[in-house]
């Protein structure tokens, strides 16, 4: 019966499929990374006002084509709402999904996709109006909550307020800016979204001053990028050029510095910027690959500062996403 | 010659145009068949290679997430199945409601055009053109940025007595919730509609008989109130009201209408009534005139011949073209998911999928309800139209 009816459901749908193994060699063959992002989401993925495309999520795509392609700009962005993501990337309409998308066992199992690994760990928070006087996410019983359809926010308030005895009413829209609309014009007392997104959302307010986020912070949210299964080549890619950015941040060299380190650096320097070691041939890259990363997109504490943290209007603190023997728990992989 | 040479050969097997066509029948089916089945194999053999899972086993786990408005119990800890019958509810009311109103609002447009007002007369035109030229989500969001930005906040809601309440968060009023013994009220409304019905068909078989009116529809609307009403004095009213009250954030208790289902409401009304008075008047001038001529020779007034004389004949116009335009509304609520009322595309196709990941066997649950609603609509229709149409003599 399971078969038949999948054979019946099979038999209206066109499933469009790239390329099983080999994504490494199509995006050589086409010379430019097709990256799919938010529609718009500051500090993780916007369209600034040269029209190109800028943020935390944006970078990782960026070091990826500056390690396949020797060149950080040879990206094609690709919006993409809650709902399209893991459809485009299923169907091979893009090579890598970063879009601030929660690591979740259910996506990595069930969905034909690989998660590459963290490049931002985040969890979920409220916000509301200083005008309601509530200094707590427990008593937020009853209200009327703003959120984006299908994503894990969803899932977790309703865990969170059943947990707690409270009940609330769910506003769904399509996007983050539509929720934020949602939340000024007052249709709901609540914006809920994890915490980066929450500062993201603020900004944008007419009068930010007068909306706090609450302290609760009530699920963990590791966001990181995305790969289909079976193509073990590109996930070693997309997975070691995010490991090379924190990897770099580590050892002390950024962009200015990386000629410099590369000549005549420390050993670990030398051999994470391919001066020695081979690491690029082994992934099937050149052996820049690290080299053009940190040269063209930086190292991960210049990617934060400069996108969610002190250099941006976010001003997000390191928190988790410090290095693990600065307070934080980004822990990179040795590079030889 | 012998009689062997004037037997005609018989033709040869394609020369039979019965034949042919069989045979041509039979690649065509091949053919389609062959397509299908490589369609269906390739998407299976593909997405077991993704390592994608598929089945409809999803529809049993829990869905985790909450619903803005059900009209049957549902909370978090409920089914994705439960999920889609809540939807799939939501889908169906706004289309009846939408359905509902469109076509009293078009009716009106429609005959108003034929008004010798100069102004319902222009007014008629000008509604048409506006509301069929701009696209429906446009106006979809202008409804609901509209409806959003007029109404108060829930502190300061807009209300009658302590019962009806209008903010931002809704339209509140009292629920009727029924006690013991409310049961006998249902039942006296039941029977005072099908007496009602029996009433108009009695009176009509009177009027063909003996040519003497019977006003029905005062009758009717007596019977409807009044056989209730009464037996809700009999039994000492066993119903009470569940008021809506402010406790906290909103209101608590009463019937909610959230601004997203008015504002859907709305629009498709709009939008769907100026089609529909388009299709009305297309009926209406398909009529001979020949037919007003002559029931104004017999001194009918105008109110008249629209209601006795021309609708009903128009009406073999307008029906078909009503199916195509209640289909077609059904369809369009399909753009709740821009504002977020939980119709079923919104719930099932938006969050369901996203959180499950099956698209394919989603899309198709969904297809299958949509097509399932408006082939019953058609169904619907196309009786009625079997009762308007023109019969020949066969």
């Amino acid at each position: 019966m399971k078969k038949l009816s999948t054979i019946v459901a099979g038999g209206l749908a066109l499933v469009a499929l790239g390329a099983q193994a080999g994504t490494l060699d199509d995006v050589k063959a086409r010379g430019a990374l097709s990256c799919g992002v938010s529609t718009g989401l500051a500090g993780f993925s916007q369209k600034d006002e040269k029209g190109g495309w800028s943020g935390l999520d944006v970078d990782v795509c960026r070091a990826v084509a500056a390690a396949v392609l020797g060149d950080a700009s040879k990206v094609q962005y690709k919006p993409l709402t809650a709902k399209e993501r893991f459809t485009a990337l299923q169907s091979g309409e893009i090579d890598i999904l970063s879009r601030n998308t929660t690591w979740t066992h259910t996506r990595d199992t069930s969905l034909g996709l690989n998660f590459a690994g963290v490049n931002y760990y985040d969890g979920q928070g409220f916000m509301v109006s200083k005008k309601l006087g509530v200094n707590s996410a427990l008593e937020l019983g009853g209200a009327a909550v703003c959120i984006q359809a299908g994503t894990t926010t969803e899932l977790n308030l309703a865990d969170y307020f059943r947990t707690n005895g409270m009940s609330y009413k769910a506003v769904t829209f399509d996007s983050s800016d539509q929720t934020r609309s949602g939340f000024e014009s007052g249709r709901c007392d609540v914006l809920t979204s994890d915490q980066s997104q929450l500062y993201a959302l603020r900004i944008g307010l007419t009068d930010p001053s007068a909306a706090i986020v609450l302290p609760e912070v009530i699920s963990k949210e590791p966001l990181g990028p995305v790969v289909r299964q079976g193509d073990d080549a590109w996930f070693n890619v997309v997975r070691w050029s995010l490991m090379a950015m924190v990897e770099a941040e580590f050892l002390n060299v950024d962009s200015a510095s990386a000629d410099t380190a590369k000549a005549s650096g420390s050993p670990e320097q030398k051999r994470l910027l391919g001066a020695e070691g081979g690491a690029g041939e082994k992934l099937g890259l050149s052996e820049d690959w690290a080299f053009n990363i940190v040269k063209q997109v930086g190292n991960y504490s210049e990617s934060f500062e400069r996108n969610v943290g002190s250099g941006s209007a976010l001003k997000i603190a390191r928190g988790l996403n410090a290095q693990w023997n600065k307070g934080g728990i980004l822990y990179s992989s040795p590079i030889r | 010659m012998s009689n062997e040479q004037l037997v005609k050969k018989s033709p040869s097997f394609f020369n039979n145009p019965k034949n042919r066509s069989l045979v041509y029948q039979f690649l065509l089916l091949a053919g389609l068949s062959y397509f299908f089945y490589g369609i269906v194999s390739n998407t299976i053999a593909n997405m077991e290679a993704l390592g994608i899972k598929s089945g409809y086993g999803f529809l049993t786990e829990t869905a985790g997430f909450d619903i803005l408005m059900s009209l049957v119990p549902y909370d978090a800890t409920y089914t994705y199945g439960r999920t889609f019958v809540v939807g799939l509810l939501n889908t169906i009311l706004v289309s009846i409601v939408g359905i509902f109103f469109s076509t009293i609002l078009g009716f009106i447009i429609g005959i108003a055009y034929f008004s010798k007002n100069w102004l319902l007369h222009k007014m008629s035109i000008v509604y048409v053109q506006i509301f069929r030229n701009i696209p429906l989500l446009l106006q979809v969001f202008f409804w609901y940025f509209a409806v959003l930005a007029a109404l108060p906040g829930a502190r300061d809601s807009i209300n009658i007595g302590e019962a009806f309440f209008l903010n931002v968060r809704g339209l509140y009023f009292p629920a009727i919730v029924g006690e013991s013994g409310s049961g006998f009220v249902h039942a006296a409304l039941a029977i005072a509609v099908i007496a009602a019905i029996i009433i108009k068909k009695w009176a009509k078989k009177r009027q063909d008989e003996t040519g003497q009116q019977f006003p029905v529809f005062i009758t009717a609307i007596g019977l409807i109130v009044g056989l209730p009403l009464i037996t809700n004095l009999i039994l000492g009213t066993p119903f009470i009201l569940d008021y809506p009250s402010l406790q906290g954030f909103n209101f608590a208790g009463g019937v909610t209408v959230i601004p997203e289902l008015m504002a859907l409401t709305l629009a498709l009304s709009v939008y769907g009534a100026a089609f529909i008075a388009e299709a009305v008047r297309a009926g209406i001038q398909s009529v001979p005139h020949g037919q007003t001529e002559a029931a104004r020779s017999i001194a009918l007034p105008e109110k008249r011949i629209m209601s006795l004389i021309i609708v009903p004949q128009a009406m073999r116009v307008i029906i078909p073209l009503l199916n195509s335009e209640y289909q077609s509304l059904i369809k369009n609520s399909t753009l709740a998911t821009a504002i977020g009322y939980p119709d079923l595309f919104t719930v099932f196709v938006g969050t369901t999928l996203n959180q499950t990941g099956q698209a394919i066997e989603i899309v198709f649950m969904t297809m299958a309800a949509y097509f399932a609603i408006n082939m019953l609509v058609s169904v619907i229709m196309n009786f009625m139209n079997g009762g308007v149409a023109l019969t020949e003599r066969k």
